[in-house]
Order: structure tokens, then C-alpha cells, then sequence
């Protein structure tokens, strides 16, 4: 009898343990709207495995870059999954420091948009699932325009955006023809002046690694962006990133703005934009050389090597970044709510399709932009507004500097140009590129 | 006798200072006052100061986005554990150097506080691994060991002055009576550095509630305090400021209030031994 009671206690505490070694998936995210939703509806993958527990934790971008960096190189192992960008993901599975992902046939992983899973993966491996994907493209004001008898055309050129910038300022009035970003820095104002200058015919390094500031083509586009700016931008430009042409934008001041897709969401809604149904919307320009100023960005979901948690994580990765999560969120919150810019299927579902107006231009910016050759000319890099190295963040906010204050008018371009590629030879000399 | 000053100098001075005692507390006040604002008119322009539609959804939302009170409970036990463990160790040190010099003493008072001189991020890869290493990563007592022993520096350097204000005389006195060391420190020396150590004691506290490297830093989901609360608002691409101060309001609110509480303490033990 008190055996039987023995192995009835020994039992019901090997079930109570298994109960307690549910496993737990760290989760390290950022706080885009996106994010929160998922954070939000994902009691439904812990109610359809309950044997995984989720932990968040949720941070500002530019904090959770280097929470998560410092982490996977130290393989501290804090998280189970982390969201990283287009920006890390080569440099990191070059490193090897990312679980490679194979998701079953259900994953559909062909539905992935090309330009996305070619950015987010290395040698044809993929090593982190697309969650949400953007492009930039233009926001302009439909009103102003046909105030000043101008149509915009689905595919602009810089000329003609340069020009009804020029028409439609007045100063007096504060409306300004176009808002571009002026902030230094390298997710900043060289995001949207890197994009700029592939459609100049400009890039960063010739296939020697050799820095391109002292090419013609640098000049073009820089002096074409600091004249437009002066001319037809809001005054203290050179101090403007995204949230500060989104506040100008949705105040009314600006006649046109370049930046990231998901602006669209904001700058209609008539809760938060005085302007919300006079916005329409273009590709970004170019410049007839068969590359248009539009960026690529996909914030993605990895799993660190080394991690012990592998099949968990897998597990929710594909759920997360799945068709059945845009059904879900189609289902709780609306179509116009699910994550834009990771499957082709999505783009042809006719209920996206009219919910959210702007999709059809997402799609065709995403679709322009290739991580894999961004520039007229060859070059040695992946990525669109970035180059996936490690120094690029210092080397990229330096030369921001250097362009920003070009842009004050604290130096003239030249003077930028030549002190940007000064400061980029030295860097890439030192860290071993160049000789 | 205190020389007469007259009223309109008296009135000058004490418009002056609530001038610029506003002008100091203005931030703090825009904050609160944009946490109750909806996301479109924390952005408006001109902004509107108090002649707005109110609105608590901010705080509603930000409450039902994270968990408030575990963040509070790790500030709290990190910030007070820190400072207590700091007190336990710099008050016998700062008493040996304040009341038994050496030729050296001024020395390792400078070589303690040049450890401060170093900006923490150069030495976050080596502590990060010793964490690792030792299980402590998103653990409070990790957290509170590292902020011990960042402010150790100023909680001693603090203790020292005050300590030097004591004449060593009464502690001499104190002896001569027969009293053990340990009782010199309780029940003489203790009593008479009151203001000073509860200043330092507040003032480390505050340090330790604000501190965002090593807190964001060296935490993950579980020990992770306000300033990862607030970490999680702030964002380069969107504008959400009201949720954002909504966030700031609740993360400032309890210090901002010990404070309230304790500002003649503080003062006074700020301001203790200026005058002579």
C-alpha cells in the first residue's frame, strides 16, 4: 500500500514537473504598431500549444538593436527569438551567428515577396522570417497639386518632383513643397539619401571597396537635394527625420514627402491627420536610369544559434509570420490591419486589395527595390539604404554628419563630399577592406 | 542682527525664484500635461496648453500594453537594494578616511572616483560575460551589485564630506568614555551625520531609479525596470508622444513624490556644512 502511494506521489510530481517545464520562448521585439498586435493576439498559438509560454520584451528600435546585438555576440542566450532588420540579418548569418529556417510545405515559403527573402537570406538559405515589410515611396498633397494645375504620374522623375516642389512653396503661408529628411544618421537622412543617390547612378563602393563621394555622381545628387531643399523645404530641415516630417506632413505644411510606406497609415487617418483624404500617392522618382529612389526594410523574426530552444521557436516563427496570422488578424481587427509587404498572397487577396488603397503602390516599391544589386553599377554589398557590413553604422552616420550640415549650410557639397570621402577611405582602410 | 532688506528686493527675489524653479520643472509639466492629450493634439500647432479635451485613454492603454507594477517592483527593489548595500560599505569606508587619514587617502578618494570617468559602454561586453557566466543576466541582484557599484564612488565621496564636518573631538570624547568602535559609529557619529547620510541615501536612490545603460542593458523580460517601460514607447517612426509621456508621467510619478516628501532632507543635507 505504501508503495502504490509512493509511486502515485512520484507520478503526479513527475506530471506536475512536466506541467512546469512548459517551455518558455523569450521574445525580443519592437514597438512598431505591427509588433503590439501580434504581442496582443498571440494567445491564440499559446492556446493551440500549450506547452510554450511567451515572454516579450518590447523595445524602441534603436535600443533593441543594441540589446539584441550585444546579446548574440556574446551568445548571452537572454532571447529565443529577436527581430532584427534587413541590415543585421547578413551580417549575422555571415557570422553564423543565426539558426537557419526550413519551414514545412503548409509555410508556403515561395509566397514570400523575392525582394524580401533575398534580403533576408545568405547563399539561398533563409535565416529569418519576414513579419512586416516596407518600401518609401511618395505622399503628396492631391489639393495643392491641383491648386497649382499639376498631375502627379504613378512614376514620377526627380525632375518633375523637383519642379512641382518649386510651384507649389509658399513660404508665406508655410507650405512647403516637399519634406525630405535632414536628420544625421544612418537609419536617418542617409536611409532616404542612400536610396537617392542608387537612382543618380551613385553608390557607395566600387568593387574594390573603394569609397564613390569623388564621383559625379555623388555631386549630382546631393546638390540636387540640397538646392531642392533650400529652395522648396521647411526651415531647420537639416534637423528633420521621420517623426518631424510626419508632424509637418499631417499639419498640412508639406506638399509632398518621401519616406517609408508605413507613413501611409498614419497621414490617413483622420484621427491623428488634418489632411487624412487629400493624400495621394506615387513611386518613388528616378531618374531614367532603370533604379528609382526606393528603399527595402523587413523587420523579421531570427532565431540565435546555440539557442536550446530550437523547435519552440521555429514553431512560432511560422505561425507568426504565416498566412494563417493575416487570416487571424484580418478576422479580429480588419484587413487593413495586417501586416503589409511579406507574401504575394496577400497582394492578390481582393479584401486587401480594397481595404488598404495604398497596397498596390507598396507592392510596386517593394517590388523596385533589389537588395541583392541596388545600383545601376555593380557593387560588392547587399542592401538598398544601407550596406550590410558591420562598420556601416558609424561610417554611415559620419558621412550623415557631414551631408546634414551640407544641408544647413555649414559647408557646401562639395566640401561634404570631399570630407565624406576622406573619413570613408580612412574607415575602410582601418577596418581592413581597402589597403 | 540680520540687515533689513526691503519688501520689493524680498518680492523681486521671490518672483525670480518661482520663475525660475518653473522654468526648471516646465518639461516635467509638459509631459504630464501631454499625457492627457489624444496623439492629435499632443501634436498641434500652435499646442494647446490647458485648453484641451482631456483624456485618460493614454494611461488606459499604455496600462493594458505592459505590466506597471512589475516594472515598479524591480525599480524599487533595485534601486533601494542598491543604494542600502552601497551605505553598507561606504559608510566604514568613508569614516576610515575621513577620521584616521593617511598619506594616501586623498589618493584612493581620486582613484575611486575615476572610475566614473570611463563611459559605462566600454566595459559592457566584459561585465555582460561575466553575467553570463555567472547566471546573473536579467537577475535584480545582478542589477543591484552593478548599481552599487557605479554610485559606490559618489556614496562615499558624499559620506566623506559630510563626515569631515564632524570634529573629531567628540568621537575622541566618545572613546575616552570607553566606547567600542562599533558603538562610536551607532550611537555618535551615525546621529550627527543623519542629514548627510539621508541625503546621500535619496539622492542614490534617484540616481539608481534613473539610471538606462546598464538597466536596459543587462535585462531581458524578468528585472527589467521603468526605464525599459519607457523604452518600450518611444519611437523614431511613429508619433506617439501622448502615450509616450503617459508612460514618462507613470515611470517619474513615485520618485518625483519621495522627493516632494523629502526636500527638506535633501536640502539640508545638500546644503549641510556650506554654511559656517
Amino acid at each position: 500500500m505504501k508503495v502504490k502511494r509512493l509511486a502515485l506521489a512520484a507520478c503526479s510530481a513527475l506530471a506536475i514537473a512536466a506541467h512546469a517545464q512548459a517551455e518558455t520562448l523569450t521574445i525580443a521585439t519592437v514597438n512598431n504598431g505591427d509588433m503590439i498586435r501580434m504581442q496582443k493576439l498571440s494567445d491564440a498559438f499559446t492556446e493551440q500549444n500549450p506547452d510554450i509560454d511567451l515572454e516579450w520584451v518590447t523595445l524602441e528600435e534603436n535600443v533593441l538593436r543594441q540589446r539584441v546585438t550585444t546579446d548574440i555576440a556574446t551568445k548571452g542566450g537572454q532571447y529565443d527569438i529577436m527581430t532584427i532588420g534587413t541590415y543585421e540579418v547578413p551580417i549575422w548569418a555571415k557570422q553564423e551567428w543565426l539558426v537557419p529556417l526550413d519551414f514545412g510545405a503548409d509555410y508556403d515559403v515561395d509566397d514570400l515577396l523575392p525582394a524580401i527573402r533575398a534580403g533576408l537570406s545568405q547563399d539561398g538559405t533563409l535565416y529569418a522570417a519576414p513579419f512586416y515589410g516596407e518600401s518609401s515611396f511618395v505622399m503628396y498633397r492631391k489639393d495643392l497639386f491641383e491648386d497649382a494645375g499639376l498631375e502627379m504620374p504613378e512614376a514620377p522623375t526627380w525632375d518633375f518632383i523637383a519642379e512641382a516642389a518649386r510651384k507649389i512653396t509658399d513660404k508665406e503661408n508655410e507650405i512647403y513643397g516637399i519634406c525630405l529628411r535632414g536628420k544625421a544618421g544612418w537609419g536617418e537622412n542617409m536611409a532616404f539619401l542612400t536610396a537617392m543617390a542608387n537612382s543618380f547612378g551613385a553608390r557607395w563602393f566600387d568593387m574594390e571597396w573603394k569609397p564613390q563621394f569623388d564621383q559625379p555622381e555623388w555631386k549630382e545628387a546631393l546638390q540636387f537635394y540640397v538646392d531642392l531643399m533650400n529652395d522648396a523645404g521647411p526651415p531647420g530641415a537639416s534637423s528633420n527625420g521621420f517623426n518631424e516630417n510626419l508632424a509637418l506632413f499631417q499639419t498640412g505644411k508639406c506638399g509632398m514627402w518621401i519616406d517609408a510606406t508605413v507613413a501611409a497609415s498614419f497621414v490617413t487617418n483622420p484621427e491623428e491627420s488634418q489632411v487624412a483624404d487629400k493624400v495621394g500617392f506615387a513611386l518613388a522618382p528616378d531618374k531614367g536610369l532603370g533604379k528609382r529612389g526606393n528603399w527595402l526594410w523587413a523587420w523579421s523574426l531570427a532565431i540565435p544559434a546555440g539557442s536550446q530552444k530550437i523547435d519552440a521557436a521555429k514553431k512560432f516563427i511560422a505561425w507568426a509570420t504565416g498566412k494563417d496570422y493575416a487570416a487571424l488578424v484580418a478576422d479580429k481587427e480588419g484587413w487593413a490591419n495586417v501586416p503589409p509587404g511579406t507574401r504575394t498572397s496577400l497582394y492578390e487577396n481582393p479584401a486587401y486589395q480594397e481595404a488598404a488603397p495604398f497596397a498596390e503602390l507598396t507592392l510596386k516599391s517593394i517590388q523596385a527595390a533589389d537588395p541583392t544589386h541596388p545600383t545601376v553599377e555593380e557593387v560588392p554589398y547587399v542592401g538598398v539604404q544601407f550596406v550590410a557590413i558591420p562598420e556601416f553604422q558609424g561610417i554611415g552616420t559620419a558621412v550623415g554628419q557631414q551631408f546634414s550640415a551640407a544641408l544647413a549650410g555649414q559647408s557646401t557639397v562639395d566640401q561634404a563630399l570631399s570630407n565624406a570621402q576622406t573619413l570613408a577611405e580612412r574607415e575602410m582602410m582601418k577596418a581592413g577592406y581597402t589597403k | 542682527m540680520a540687515r533689513a532688506v526691503p519688501t520689493r528686493t524680498k518680492l523681486g527675489f521671490t518672483i525670480l525664484g518661482w520663475l525660475v524653479g518653473f522654468l526648471i520643472f516646465f518639461p516635467i509639466l509638459w509631459t504630464v500635461l501631454t499625457s492627457f492629450k489624444t496623439e492629435g493634439t499632443a501634436i498641434a500647432t500652435p499646442p494647446q496648453f490647458l485648453f484641451f479635451a482631456w483624456t485618460a485613454e493614454n494611461y488606459i492603454e499604455v496600462n493594458a500594453r505592459s505590466d506597471y507594477f512589475k516594472h515598479f517592483a524591480n525599480s524599487v527593489i533595485i534601486s533601494v537594494g542598491s543604494t542600502l548595500l552601497g551605505l553598507l560599505i561606504a559608510i566604514p569606508a568613508a569614516w576610515a578616511m575621513a577620521f584616521s587619514p593617511t598619506k594616501r587617502t586623498k589618493d584612493v578618494l581620486l582613484w575611486m572616483l575615476s572610475t566614473k570617468m570611463l563611459p559605462a559602454v566600454g566595459v559592457l561586453v566584459p561585465i555582460y560575460l561575466l553575467f553570463r557566466d555567472s547566471g546573473l543576466l536579467d537577475t535584480r541582484l545582478g542589477l543591484t551589485v552593478v548599481l552599487t557599484m557605479t554610485n559606490l564612488p559618489i556614496i562615499v565621496w558624499m559620506l566623506y564630506t559630510y563626515f569631515r564636518e564632524i570634529p573629531g573631538d567628540i568621537l575622541e570624547a566618545a572613546r575616552m568614555d570607553g566606547a567600542s568602535l562599533a558603538k562610536e559609529i551607532v550611537y555618535v557619529l551615525t546621529p550627527m551625520a543623519v542629514p548627510g547620510i539621508a541625503s546621500t541615501l535619496l539622492l542614490n536612490i534617484i540616481l539608481a531609479w534613473n539610471e538606462a545603460f546598464w538597466t536596459l542593458n543587462l535585462t531581458a523580460a524578468k528585472a527589467a525596470p521603468l526605464t525599459a517601460f519607457i523604452a518600450s514607447y518611444s519611437s523614431p517612426e511613429g508619433l506617439f508622444w501622448a502615450k509616450l509621456s503617459a508612460a514618462s508621467t507613470l515611470a517619474i510619478a513615485p520618485i518625483l513624490i519621495l522627493g516632494w516628501f523629502s526636500q527638506r532632507q535633501l536640502v539640508r543635507g545638500l546644503t549641510f556644512g556650506a554654511v559656517k
